[in-house]
């Protein structure tokens, strides 16, 4: 295993980079391993990763059904932040945040963490009250978060529409320093390397089929290679958290819906910061090559086509310009969809399941990728532990049946509100 | 842009109607006090990959509640019936 | 490179002034800006992404990957234009980009010779920072790594165009105007269909347009476009293109309607998008050649051989003198004799040991040296190709033997074609693959409304094309329901040899030991070489997706449109694998980048949504009231005197009301017609009170859940008739309950006879509150309003102005109140009447801001308290529910969370000293360290003009037990730290003594 570096790359280069070894071997699976992670995006191989780092548990599979970061982690938006307001949320976003800072060095990869902060624009003072709120919550708890008034916002942010022709007029921003973007890709390669180093085995083109089952405890897979047996089962198939548990007798409190992203050409730097529109669901950022990576609303139909639709495409693009009137002339290279776990509170779960063995990680909604480390760390000190951490000690599927929604934007069950 | 063929207004883009949830859920009679039926019917879905009944609002268009199966995977459209009707449709389906 | 003196499609009469990097281009009307630069004898046009090496005109279309340009300057700049599909125009101005200082000496070039450091994916590997919580260091890295990343510079003026969405309905689209689409409209035309034919160029024929002018294909097409004129069924549109195919046989076109002019004339558009719903659609949508893969493939000079028979043919422009053509396949034969015929001196490289006769006969008539069983390894030169380095290749493409360098100015080249299926891709998915074509292409299955014809479907002559093409036209006609018969197919011509017959799929010259020649470029636009697909492969990355992502290979601005198979060749070989069984990537839409604003249209400023406006509305601006947005309604917020600040303006109109009498428009209310026999039933289930009782003429509060059992909204419903009652919501809610309401009504409660319609929009509501307000409405009214005639909770009918209205007694602001409930249309009428008779009793308009100070001391909840996590306890409203009956909500609010004592509940709170706390704020208690979530927080605020301090609405922990306790009130990112007495949410006139008077 090659320690990245600088001096490595250079070594390398002056041998015609013949020598590169691979980023994490492709094993045999084993007939049995105590721990099998079904889905090989972000989050399985965090869980992996932090099994190993810090509970020493080394007998683990990460079982992917197609190439492993195939899934969300390689169709979401990058952002990463840790604005949430409700107890149950706040802090394990910090959690996730805080991971986030020292992961290129924790993983010796590069996942490009770059804090280049993030704007919630509010269009009314109805919003900015609700800002406060929400800012309140977050200094309240250690984490950074800044309101800011109109002309501050202008002072900052000069290219967006404060002109009279806004239709949503711009009244300040909430603003958090520390959020910024991430390197999806990397992500999953950087944990995927990390973990195959600790001894976990990554098993790609494996779909899983079916469950093993001792009695009725769940004892390992069945996969479209063979059986697999494991003491413990966990799910990380945001998307298709309903699937796998249905498989296993579970109704999940979770829609599967499709999410649009977009990206526009490569252009020069313009916009150095992420700037999410109060008056849609519309957020926007830009890549280190230049792209504008803009994050558009859900179809609102349940969904697991990974491809979106065009009114959504519209209403996005119309969000850009109306924020940004410069967008007009610039061209929209790409868009896609990801199919996401939309919970009924839209907050997601980390937790062991009624099913002796099974242990779930899913409901993500919009926010799976922000949430990767802090997502591994904690589902691999449930498993581990067979008890959550405080941190994600309300991601339960009972709270549904206590009562305890935790629902940042207020809307009530319904997923594609979220 | 999917189309759904409504029932009292013919074939129309999806943005004249609003997505209403899961239709395979039943509502709890009123008199039902049983916390975990009203559990199920508000929060727990099949959430299928494949064909889903679905509730759909004619929102702009006869703001009837429409029953409609949808492919999740294809977006393909099957049937489409009006909220009001569809458990006459279902059983003369299966007759 | 010259432009010839005769020939092309160009209108030699229309010269055309054209600048690229200040240097004048000679050019005339029907080139584009690519043709122009080949005939100025432009041969360096841009840098490439990553090392910034020289790049020229690669192609002739849309697949371009070097020549990007800026186009245009100010307001209507647009970087990253295509030189090779910009339409020369009078005036055009283009520059370079990405090049600095100047396209010829560009610092970025460093890059290129620390190569072998930037390979694939060392972004990864490096800038990872010294120690932990250094992200400082990688965004240190970052800032010059953006500044070199990057394309074109983009504009940060707004932009001056006009854009409109059009909707558009026929049998069958045909999506593309060559050969094949032509059939296929044809063919559908005929047949009687409704037939929309669009071709992105501004011409139609497709490769006929390569051809030498006055060739067989000219008359065909020709011919076939003046039928299809004649056919009224029929409508063509060029410069469009089809950008997507998605659900619903729906289509999204761009057309370019001015982007072909200096500025679009007065009131016409620069881009039109057209979203089709078809039918059938046949996507005849043809092929992009595919390079070859060698050292120094991207030096400018190397270019499609197609595409260089395109710039001879179409513009008349000889793009080299001394031309190496090198292939793997027929296709190109065409190209080195029509370059022969034009007088260069070409030499034809290919792979193949044995060329067909056919095509060795094409290129020894023209005077073509063939060299069989040979490929180009290295391009020579910097700027431009000096020469070529031939070598003899075994069927792998591997060198066996010497090398030759022969002089040369261009190397044109062909390692066969790839079909364009993005939009079938789009639609159905991963494409298969095709064995003699060595490409991928739909699977040919009829259940498609979509199905692909021509080269886009690898046909192998050009019989095959019009065959396909006619048939799918003919069948997608009759699919849609078209009454005719398609008739015959048109007869063939003589046209270029095709590439599919004897292709050999091997598409990289390398030396016997499997190495190139310097950089060889796989994905032009983004730097990607074989070497470091080899590396991805080294380190594992192995999937399409893997090596898509690792390398960047095809996510350029291109989308892989030149790099795909060539790559996936590689990537097989190295894996021991057949192509197929490497995989393809999915084509994403769009198809080529289309403008943002194209497919906004016009919903931008004012209009990015529609703005709801109440009857009322022109009299509040015209008097000079400060607006605000309530959701898609703009409502009066206060109405300032002289210069006051909203503060000011709000205490004063608030103290007004208390004192005198004020008025408020309410328009925006929801309002929601509730009819039918078992009218009452269905509030009885969906309010949480009881409402059985409820006489004609009577008006009640009442409160609804949602189904989880959290509050949804408030509002007064009165009852107007034994089956007819007039429910209220909030402003914000009006379309979710009404949409609930209908749910429940037309899926669970089809029992109930109950019909339940808006009526939000055909009445103006007033509000007129304040101790004088009986006397005004009395004297406008004639009405007899007194306490016994009309108590709270009651209605009457009245005329004012002479409009029957009616008004409802009750109370939001604690006063004596009324609601004035008027048909829209004569909503300004009532309030001007209104407003004309309130002289007398100093009535004065008053804003939501002022409506909401009232509100606040009376302690009523609104919007922040209603914020979907509350519940009736939590609200203080737990009174109103019923326990004799079951309504929306009544079981699931009884989760143990729901009804935890320790819920933060509504209180009030004075606050301390003389400056007011904000909304948002946290509460702590007084002695307690203000961190964590808190025991609360406060969510509604003001100055009570009525209590002479200020007061605030907040939510607390074991709130009820609280009152009389100093709370800490804590708004942290303002800077602001307040202590408040905590007391009943019912600051003023707690008995209602004011409202009931």
């Amino acid at each position: 295993m090659t320690k990245y570096s600088a001096f490595s790359l250079v070594r390398h280069a002056l041998s015609g980079n013949r020598n590169w070894t691979r980023a994490w071997r492709d094993p045999e699976s084993k007939p049995a391993y105590d721990v099998v992670i079904v889905g090989g995006g972000g989050h399985g191989l965090a869980t992996a990763y932090y099994l190993a780092k810090e509970h020493g548990i080394t007998n683990v599979a990460v079982v992917e059904k197609g190439w492993l970061g195939g899934g969300n982690t390689g169709r979401n938006t990058t952002i990463v932040r840790s604005n949430y307001m409700m107890p149950g949320n706040t802090m394990f976003y910090e959690r996730s945040m805080q991971l986030w800072e020292d992961l290129s060095q924790d993983l010796n990869y590069n996942v490009m963490i770059s804090q280049r902060g993030q704007y919630n624009l509010c269009h009314s003072p109805g919003q900015m009250d609700a800002a406060r709120r929400r800012g309140n919550v977050m200094r309240a708890n250690g984490i950074d978060a800044e309101l800011f008034d109109r002309a501050e916002v202008k002072r900052r942010l000069p290219y967006l529409d404060y002109s009279d022709k806004a239709r949503f007029p711009i009244h300040g921003a909430i603003y958090q320093s520390r959020a910024g973007t991430a390197r999806h890709d990397a992500v999953a390669w950087g944990f995927a390397r990390g973990a195959d180093r600790r001894g976990v085995d990554i098993l790609q083109q494996r779909e899983v089929t079916g469950y093993l089952w001792d009695g009725g405890r769940i004892a390992g897979v069945q996969t479209s290679q063979g059986e697999i047996r494991a003491k413990k089962v966990a799910l990380c198939v945001a998307g298709h958290s309903g699937h796998l548990a249905q498989m296993a007798g579970l109704r999940l409190p979770i829609e599967t819906h499709c999410l649009q992203a977009f990206v526009t050409e490569p252009y020069k730097p313009l916009v150095d910061t992420v700037i999410s529109f109060g008056a849609a669901h519309f957020y926007l950022s830009q890549s280190d090559k230049g792209g504008l990576v803009l994050g558009g609303d859900l179809d609102m139909y349940n969904s697991y086509a990974q491809k979106g639709g065009l009114p959504i495409v519209e209403h996005t693009l119309a969000s850009a310009k109306a924020l940004m009137p410069c967008m007009s002339r610039l061209k929209l290279l790409r868009h896609w969809a990801g199919v996401m776990d939309m919970s009924m509170d839209g907050s997601p779960f980390i937790t062991k399941t009624p099913v002796e063995g099974l242990y779930l990680n899913g409901g993500w909604n919009y926010g799976g990728f922000k949430a990767t480390p802090a997502s591994g760390w904690c589902f691999a000190y449930t498993i581990a532990r067979d008890a959550p951490h405080k941190d994600n000690a309300e991601f339960t599927l009972e709270r549904f049946n206590r009562g305890y929604q935790i629902d940042e934007k207020g809307v009530g069950p319904q997923p594609n509100a979220h | 842009m999917i189309r759904i063929d409504c029932p009292v207004c013919g074939l129309r883009d999806e943005t004249e109607f609003t997505y209403g949830a899961d239709a395979s859920v039943t509502r709890p009679a009123m008199e039902d006090t049983g916390m975990q039926h009203w559990v199920d019917y508000v929060f727990n879905r099949d959430n299928p990959r494949g064909w889903h009944r679905e509730y759909w609002h004619h929102v702009q268009g006869c703001r009837q509640w429409l029953v409609l199966e949808r492919n999740t995977l294809t977006h393909q459209i099957g049937t489409c019936h009006l909220a009001r009707d569809a458990d006459l449709a279902v059983k003369e389906a299966a007759k | 490179m010259k432009r010839l003196p005769s020939g092309g499609r160009i209108d030699r009469s229309a010269p055309l002034n054209i600048r690229f990097d200040g240097r004048t281009l000679p050019a005339f009307r029907g080139d584009t800006l690519s043709s122009a630069m080949l005939a100025g004898g432009v041969s360096l046009v841009g840098r490439s992404f990553k090392y910034h090496r020289p790049r020229g005109i690669y192609s002739a279309g849309v697949e371009e990957p070097g020549a990007m340009v800026h186009l245009r300057d100010g307001p209507r700049h647009e970087p990253n234009v295509r030189a090779t599909v910009a339409e020369a125009f009078d005036g055009l101005v283009a520059t370079s980009q990405n090049a600095w200082p100047s396209l010829s000496f560009d610092i970025g070039a460093v890059n290129n010779w620390l190569g072998p450091f930037f390979s694939a994916g060392f972004y990864y590997k490096t800038f990872i920072g010294p120690f932990r919580r250094s992200t400082w260091f990688w965004m240190m890295c970052e800032t010059f790594i953006r500044k070199a990343a990057g394309m074109g510079r983009a504009s940060y003026m707004e932009d001056p165009d006009q854009y409109e969405k059009r909707n558009a309905f026929c049998d069958v689209l045909v999506i593309g105007g060559g050969v094949a689409g032509l059939s296929a409209a044809l063919a559908a035309g005929r047949a009687g269909a409704q037939v929309l034919l669009v071709e992105q160029d501004f011409e139609l024929g497709g490769a006929v347009l390569s051809d030498p002018v006055g060739s067989a294909g000219d008359d065909w097409v020709a011919r076939a476009r003046a039928e299809l004129q004649a056919l009224d069924t029929v409508r063509i549109l060029t410069r469009t293109t089809a950008f997507g195919a998605y659900d619903g046989d729906t289509y999204g076109l761009v057309e370019r309607v001015s982007d072909h002019v200096k500025v679009p004339v007065a009131h016409q558009l620069r881009q039109r998008y057209w979203l089709v719903r078809a039918k059938r659609a046949v996507m005849a949508t043809g092929a992009i050649e595919r390079p070859l893969v060698f050292g120094g493939n991207d030096t400018p000079g190397v270019m499609l051989a197609e595409s260089v028979r395109s710039y001879l043919n179409r513009f008349a422009v000889l793009a080299g003198q001394t031309i190496v053509v090198a292939t793997n396949n027929n296709s190109a034969y065409a190209a080195a004799a029509d370059l022969a015929g034009a007088g260069a001196d070409v030499t034809l490289a290919d792979m193949r040991t044995t060329p067909p006769v056919e095509a060795r006969t094409l290129a020894e008539t023209a005077g073509v040296r063939l060299l069989p069983g040979h490929g180009v390894i290295e391009a020579r030169g910097g700027k431009r190709v000096t020469g070529a380095r031939l070598v003899p290749v075994d069927g792998t493409g591997r060198a066996q033997g010497a090398t030759q360098t022969v002089k040369a100015d261009m190397i044109a080249v062909s390692g066969g074609w790839t079909p364009v299926v993005h939009l079938w891709s789009q639609r159905y998915g991963k494409p298969v693959f095709h064995g003699e074509g060595a490409c991928f292409i739909p699977d040919g299955q009829d259940s498609h409304p979509l199905q692909g014809a021509g080269t886009a479907m690898a046909a192998a002559s050009l019989s095959e094309v019009i065959a396909q093409g006619f048939d799918r036209g003919a069948e997608a006609a009759q699919a849609a329901g078209a009454p005719g018969d398609a008739g015959k197919a048109p007869d063939g011509f003589a046209c270029r040899p095709f590439w599919q017959n004897g292709l050999h799929p091997a598409w990289a010259v390398l030396t016997a030991q499997g190495k190139t020649l310097g950089k060889a470029f796989v994905d032009f636009q983004h730097d990607v070489k074989i070497s470091d697909i080899d590396q991805a492969h080294l380190e594992g990355y192995v999937s399409v997706e893997h090596l898509k992502r690792y390398t960047t290979l095809g996510m350029a601005t291109d989308q892989g449109k030149l790099s795909n198979v060539n790559a996936l060749s590689r990537m097989a070989e190295l894996r021991g694998k057949a192509i197929p069984d490497v995989g393809t990537t999915t084509f994403r839409p769009p198809f080529t980048p289309i403008s943002i604003g194209s497919l906004v249209g016009h919903e931008h400023g004012r209009h990015f949504r529609p703005t709801r406006l109440s009857p009322i509305h022109q009299w509040h601006v015209e008097h000079g009231a400060r607006m605000t947005e309530a959701g898609a309604w703009m409502r009066p917020w206060y109405y300032p005197q002289y210069a006051e600040d909203l503060c000011t303006a709000y205490i004063r109109e608030a103290a007004h009301v208390r004192a005198h009498v004020g008025m408020v428009d309410v328009s925006t209310l929801g309002k929601i017609a509730v009819q039918g026999p078992d009218a009452a039933e269905f509030l009885n289930r969906i309010y949480v009170n009881g409402w059985k009782t409820l006489a004609v003429g009577r008006l009640r509060y009442g409160v609804m859940l949602r189904e989880d059992g959290f509050v949804l909204d408030d509002g007064a419903t009165a009852r107007l008739g034994a089956q007819d009652y007039f429910m209220s919501t909030t402003t914000a809610n009006a379309a979710k309950v009404l949409a609930f309401a209908e749910h429940l009504l037309q899926t669970a409660w089809k029992d109930l006879r109950v019909h339940v319609t808006t009526v939000t929009d055909q009445w103006a509501a007033i509000a007129v509150a304040g101790p004088k307000a009986r006397a005004l409405l009395a004297k406008v009214s004639g009405a007899d309003l007194g306490p016994g005639a009309l108590p709270n909770n009651h209605l009457t009918h009245a005329m004012i102005g002479g409009v029957q209205v009616r008004i409802h007694r009750m109370s939001y602001s604690g006063e004596l109140a009324y609601e004035i409930y008027v048909p829209a249309g004569y909503g300004r009428h009532v309030w001007q009447a209104l407003h004309d008779a309130g002289g007398a009793f100093d009535l004065r308009p008053y804003g939501t801001e002022a409506m909401g100070a009232l509100r606040i001391e009376k302690g009523h909840v609104a919007g922040p308290e209603l914020d979907g996590r509350t519940t009736l306890k939590d609200l203080g409203l737990e009174g109103f529910a019923s326990s004799k009956k079951p309504f929306v909500g009544s079981v699931l609010q009884q989760r143990p969370v729901l009804e935890d004592p320790q819920r933060p509940t509504l209180v009030g709170l004075e606050i301390e000293g003389d400056t007011g706390a904000k909304p948002g704020a946290l509460l702590y208690a007084a002695k307690a360290d203000a961190k964590g979530h808190g025991d609360g927080w406060v969510s509604s605020t003001t100055y009570s003009p009525a209590l002479g301090r200020y007061i605030a609405m907040g939510l607390l922990k074991n709130g009820r037990t609280r009152k009389g306790d100093v709370v800490r009130v804590e708004d942290f990112v303002g800077g602001q730290s307040l202590t408040a007495r905590v007391v009943s949410h019912h600051f003023f006139d707690p008995e209602g003594e004011r409202k009931n008077g």
